[in-house]
């Protein structure tokens, strides 16, 4: 029993953050319907910002108003985001979706150096934060409190997001662009404005996921382009552009990766990678995105 | 209709000019030169392959590195298993293990197109990919597996001889051999009723559909010999690098392909042939330049499809053609 409530906090530790990156993934593609290849590289980009606020604070400040720094990578992604869509992807709507899956990978080569120019080759830690939040016992294993709060934040972010995108004008004008950008652009919906604001947040998504997660894994190079695959898995099992496959697809690779990890470990990437190939076959669209 | 077409004899001339220029080349440049232009000679063998699904059946993989890391990884595992050092061999093997693999992945992805195609493809390279990282006992994990120089047509390396030298030369010209005929195959394909269905498919589904072509059918045999292509310049590939690691299965390898045979231009026969010898001397540079190849390179990705989407050869054939014109306005 104690185990599997292990191997459960587990998934869902996994499935949180994967549902960040993946959901802005699939944020960006329902809305401007481009795959943005340099995706994993906001993440990253969200954990090297975090893991260095705080390590250039936390000499002066006491730990406990470090953890206010945590939501800095998430901004800065937002940020970098709010520069990158006008500037780079914009021209490239009207063309062949080959470009857009050239420029993104360019992109992405540039981002990976940018982190490696910016803070160097060796991985960035703030485990600080990681160690103060203690641990609880669960059975006879220990397990460390900072994880609960990830997925905490995964949860409010599924929940916020949802509400942001149900519920407010805001998500309707996005719904609306993204079902059929001519016909909102018709209606008076300034439509660049639209790919901005999800773009920038689909960014702030991952730059979230990074964010948290750099406490307990630390910030390194390569991160992002590992984590971009595992979030091509993830949309591509839940339906690109769907933010419910966006979470059920983590939740799902989340659950098979611990499985994995315990009984298989030799063919664990391997099972998932095959998983979202099986998908596609027989759904080519995922189990929630339309066809 | 005659069943091979060639070439117009102006065509047919500039590409033996190029080619015995080529063959001069080892007694002019530097050994390193020469082995440099060998890597750019195996990869443009892969663009080339690679092309025929770009450029002429209009389906962009980004699941590449699969076939050319099968065919590597082939060869590493008949001299790992079966203590076998004869590039004949090599080739042999690698193609057929490319063949094997990309028939079956090719059956599986060409059901699809656009964006799926390029994921599903994707996917399925990144499955090999961690089994090569994984499987330790039988790739190496990510320390690879080492291939050793191996003989050519039955002649051995000789025990005093250089291997830079031997890579330089007798290598070189192997690796040429192989290009020149697999460059006249890919032009008779390409210029072959079966080129011209794909062409058809490329640019109207509906239409080749309509005129008979069986669209799904012809896509596999694309998909096939594409794959095939690209795992035979794996196979040539891993006796000059002399290690075969993980890297090239990872789909990161994909973009590289699909950079060069853009860089080159995907419209043309001849740009993806000459957009991977530039990209490896771009490369090359790049690296012996500064730590930031990478970026760099990216810069370029993105200064090509912003300002140059044809490619090189897109852009001499435009020139080409209003020199052509500007005597007779």
């Amino acid at each position: 029993m104690d185990t599997l409530i292990v191997h459960v906090l587990g998934s869902l530790l996994y499935a949180s953050v994967l549902f960040l990156i993946a959901g802005g993934l699939s944020l960006i593609y329902g809305v401007m319907r481009i795959v943005n290849l340099a995706h994993g590289n906001l993440y990253a980009f969200g954990a090297y910002v975090s893991a260095w606020a705080v390590g250039v604070m936390a000499a002066r400040w006491p730990t406990g108003v470090l953890y206010a720094l945590l939501p800095m990578g998430a901004v800065a992604a937002a940020g970098l985001g709010a520069i990158l869509e006008p500037t780079l992807l914009r021209p490239f709507y009207r063309r062949a979706e080959e470009y857009q899956l050239l420029v993104t990978f360019g992109l992405l080569l540039i981002l990976d150096d940018l982190m490696r120019f910016l803070w160097g080759p060796y991985p960035l830690s703030a485990s600080q934060l990681y160690e103060t939040f203690g641990s609880l016992s669960i059975g006879e294993t220990i397990y460390p409190n900072y994880n609960l709060m990830v997925i905490a934040v995964g949860a409010l972010a599924a929940l916020g997001i949802w509400a942001f995108v149900y519920k407010t004008q805001f998500g309707v004008i996005l719904r609306a662009t993204s079902q059929n950008m001519r016909m909102a652009s018709a209606l008076g919906i300034n439509v660049n404005r639209v790919y901005v604001q999800a773009f920038t947040l689909g960014c702030f998504m991952a730059g979230l996921g990074g964010a948290i997660i750099v406490p307990s894994q630390g910030a390194v190079l390569g991160m992002g382009v590992d984590a971009l695959i595992m979030a091509f898995v993830v949309v591509v099992i839940g339906g690109l552009g769907s933010l419910e496959g966006a979470l059920v697809g983590a939740l799902l690779v989340g659950v098979v990766r611990e499985i994995g990890i315990t009984l298989f470990p030799e063919i664990e990437l391997a099972v998932l990678y095959l998983m979202a190939a099986v998908v596609l076959l027989i759904r080519p669209a995922g189990l929630f995105g339309r066809p | 209709m005659s069943a091979i077409p060639l070439p117009p004899s102006r065509l047919l001339g500039g590409a033996v000019l190029i080619v015995v220029a080529l063959a001069i080349l080892p007694w002019v440049v530097e050994p390193y030169q020469t082995t440099l232009l060998s890597y750019g000679l195996v990869m443009a063998i892969a663009a080339l392959g690679f092309n025929l699904l770009l450029g002429y059946t209009g389906l962009l993989s980004f699941g590449h590195s699969a076939y050319f890391g099968v065919g590597a990884y082939a060869v590493a595992m008949t001299v790992k298993y079966f203590k076998v050092t004869s590039l004949e061999a090599f080739v042999v093997v690698g193609i057929m293990a490319a063949a094997a693999i990309s028939a079956l992945f090719g059956f599986v992805c060409v059901r699809y197109t656009r964006i799926f195609f390029g994921i599903l493809t994707m996917a399925l390279s990144q499955v090999l990919w961690s089994l090569a990282f994984k499987f330790y006992n039988v790739t190496g994990g990510s320390d690879g597996l080492r291939v050793p120089t191996p003989s050519l047509l039955g002649t051995h390396i000789a025990p005093g001889e250089d291997k830079m030298t031997y890579l330089a030369h007798r290598y070189y010209y192997y690796v040429l051999g192989i290009f020149v005929v697999c460059t006249a195959l890919m032009w008779v394909i390409v210029h072959s009723p079966f080129g011209k269905a794909l062409q058809a498919i490329r640019d109207n589904e509906t239409r080749a559909e309509f005129v008979g072509v069986q669209v799904r059918h012809y896509r596999w045999v694309a998909f096939l010999v594409s794959g095939t292509y690209t795992g035979l310049a794996g196979a040539l590939w891993v006796p000059l690098n002399g290690l075969t690691t993980p890297d090239i299965l990872h789909w990161t390898f994909s973009g590289e392909i699909v950079f060069f045979t853009v860089l080159g231009g995907f419209g043309t026969f001849t740009g993806p042939i000459v957009g991977a010898i530039v990209f490896n001397y771009l490369k090359t540079f790049a690296v012996g330049y500064t730590v930031y190849w990478q970026g760099f390179l990216g810069v370029v990705l993105v200064t090509l499809v912003l300002a140059l989407p044809t490619g090189i050869m897109g852009m001499v054939g435009r020139l080409l053609q209003k020199r052509q014109k500007a005597p007779a306005a």
